[in-house]
């Protein structure tokens, strides 16, 4: 059943130039589209599809699209957010590496169907080897006539640019992107306006991720019913999923929307267990920002039935049972991990990557990162539990961008469902602060009996 | 599209050549775009983006230097002060610290005699912390100019220093 809509080919070598990417059918989306079909058409397809934004937010791509204001005599921009910064993501990083070819395609459907005629790719810029991977690939599409002026005789003219971030998580923040894409610091904007009205330049443009573009070429060739008939519900088509931490097999994994957590974790197919010898403790299924869930909640809803690779049933039991899909980022934590380290960590991330200029995010986040280090290095108060969630709260809602969110649910959530291992470090420093003590609790005894 | 300037620091004819050609990427009057770009050129020129470097920069976009500064501070990937000859840039974020990610750290700031931030008295290495390098299924990781080593172990470590050091 296992559907294979955008890594069907990547194990074909050479795959990343032109002439074996078009041998394996590469490129004949921009035909059909191009030859065949009306921009309005294409993004009829990409709505049926009803393919969600890849990026994190879950946003239906085709609306996004028809969003967009077209006022006359005003260029449209299509950029293509390939900044992933997000801890625990990496499939856009592996995608444009082995198949930069498909995002292209991807690019040059995508930007038909909005009526752009100048795209812009902005890739954070650690990853200038995959610039350069791009940039090559470019150069070949350019050569065969599939970029350029007159398309394929067409009249429709495309032209691609590459252009690398500086390095900041913000800047994937999709106003924070525009900024930095007009060779600004990455501050974000306020909203609205949207970016579908006054976006790059001020003219109306599309951010989409690097995965939603590259769904685009499946799409076209094979309709937008095909793609909507693969996963459950909402929650169409497959899904790269970024595999890390205590799994037998870290790695990108592209699964059909659906599969149960329990077989994505245990199943060969995918992450092939947790390393042998050890158990399940924790998950952050969708990237850093979402909620970490324990073994027993991360496998089972609160009804008790088996949690999906879903948009829905990921969310199921809002946030104090459920969490999200996000990014597609699956971080796996055994019995040795200490959640509280873990925890000060990513808020170390937010404080570290907070553009500041909110006070709730900017103060927040470095409160947030003050008590949880001393939390976890043996000097934490009995108070500090209640304040961190009460700063959470304050940030919550409060900020211009989703960052401050994005920084308070991991912390809120880890004294949610680990508040016994956050209360053993303030107890008991001495303990707590051995090298390499993990808080034992009750806790072995959930993952026992799920495994 | 400036060539002749009074600056200490100027591109190469090479380099002077591809500013040329990103400068020509952007829209007309949207040239800033390219400050990104040429500030990443400026580092792989001169090793990290010196003040002559910056205000070069300027010249090239019709900016002023002081909107080049606030760019290059922003982000983390512009050196705005001197490093060493290799900057290693190594991963801290929780997904490479589960791989082994702090004991791998602790041995490379030990072989070089180190802390994060910090030069060596050779001048040889710097060693800077970075966030998540998108590359968690792969880590332990550090990056050293383009690029990515992945699947770092103290041995590992060791042999790469070995191989920069020759
Ligand atoms: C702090 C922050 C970081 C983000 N980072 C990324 C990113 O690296 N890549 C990405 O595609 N979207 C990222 N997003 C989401 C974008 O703002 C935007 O929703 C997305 O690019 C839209 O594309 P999609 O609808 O195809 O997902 C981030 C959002 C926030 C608030
Ligand atoms: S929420 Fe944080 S990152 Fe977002 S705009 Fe405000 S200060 Fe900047
Ligand atoms: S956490 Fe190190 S690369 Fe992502």
């Amino acid at each position: 059943m296992a559907t294979k809509i955008l890594t069907e080919h990547v194990a074909v070598p050479g795959i990343e130039t032109f002439d074996v990417y078009r041998k394996q059918g590469g490129y004949t989306a921009v035909e059909k589209a191009l030859k065949t079909l009306s921009p309005e058409a294409v993004v009829e397809e990409v709505k049926k599809a009803g393919v969600r934004g890849r990026g994190g937010a879950g946003f239906p791509m085709g609306m996004k699209w028809s969003f967009l204001a077209k006022p006359e005599g005003v260029p449209r921009y299509l950029v293509c957010n390939a900044d992933e910064s997000e801890p625990g993501t990496f499939k856009d990083h592996y995608l444009m590496k082995n198949l930069p070819h498909l995002l292209i395609e991807g690019m040059i459907v995508s930007s038909f169907a909005l009526g752009a005629n100048k795209s812009f790719i902005y890739v954070r810029g650690e990853l200038m080897y995959v610039i350069h991977i791009l940039e090559k690939a470019i150069a070949e599409a350019k050569a065969a006539g599939f970029l350029g002026k007159n398309i394929l005789g067409s009249g429709y003219d495309l032209e691609l640019v590459v252009q690398p971030g500086g390095g900041a998580y913000i800047c994937g923040e999709e106003t924070a992107l525009l900024e930095s894409l007009e060779g600004k610091r990455g501050n974000p904007r306020n909203k609205p306006p949207f970016p579908a009205v006054k976006g790059l330049y001020q003219s109306p443009t599309v951010v989409n991720n690097v995965e939603s573009i590259a769904t685009t070429p499946w799409i076209i060739n094979n309709g937008g019913d095909a793609y909507a008939a693969i996963g459950i519900g909402r929650s169409t088509g497959t899904k790269l999923i970024s595999a890390s931490g205590h799994i037998r097999k870290p790695g990108v994994y592209e699964i059909d929307l659906g599969v149960s957590v329990e077989d994505f974790i245990y199943a060969d197919e995918w992450c092939g267990g947790i390393r042998p010898g050890h158990k399940l403790k924790a998950v952050v299924a969708g990237g850093s920002s979402v909620p970490i869930l324990p073994a027993d909640k991360i496998l089972t809803t609160a009804a008790g039935e088996k949690r999906l690779m879903t948009y829905e049933s990921l969310s199921d039991g809002g946030f104090q049972t459920g969490t999200m899909l996000g990014s597609g980022g699956f971080i796996v934590f055994d019995e040795t991990a200490c959640i509280v380290r873990n925890t000060w960590n990513f808020a170390r991330f937010y404080h570290h990557e907070s553009c500041g200029q909110c006070s709730p995010c900017r103060e927040g986040t470095g409160w947030m990162e003050k008590v949880l280090h001393r939390i976890e290095y043996g000097h934490g108060h009995q108070q500090d539990l209640d304040l961190l969630v009460d700063v959470a709260k304050k940030i919550e809602g409060n900020t211009i961008c989703p960052l401050g969110d994005a920084a308070a649910w991991p912390v809120a959530s880890a004294i949610r469902h680990f508040r016994d291992e956050f209360q053993w470090h303030i107890d008991r420093p001495h303990e707590a602060t051995q090298p390499g003590a993990v808080y034992k609790g009750d806790m072995a005894a959930s993952a026992d009996r799920l495994v | 599209m400036t060539t002749e300037t009074n600056n200490t620091i100027q591109f190469t004819p090479e380099r002077l050549a591809k500013a040329n050609e990103i400068i020509a990427r952007y829209p007309e009057g949207k040239q800033k775009s390219a400050l990104l770009p040429l500030l990443h050129l400026l580092q792989e020129q001169e090793g990290w983006t010196p003040a002559e470097g910056m205000d070069y920069v300027a010249e090239l976009l019709n900016i002023e230097p002081i909107e080049v500064y606030e760019v290059a501070t922003f982000y983390t990937m512009y050196h705005v002060k001197p490093v060493g000859k290799h900057v290693i840039e190594y991963c801290r974020t929780g997904p490479c610290c589960l791989m082994g990610g702090e004991e791998v750290f602790a041995h490379l700031k030990q072989r070089l005699g180190i802390e994060a931030g910090q030069t060596t008295v050779d001048g040889q290495f710097t060693i800077k912390e970075v966030e998540c390098l998108a590359a968690c299924g792969m880590g332990p990781v550090f990056q050293v100019r383009e690029k990515y080593h992945m699947h770092l172990t103290n041995e590992r470590v060791d042999e790469i220093i070995d191989e920069l050091s020759k």
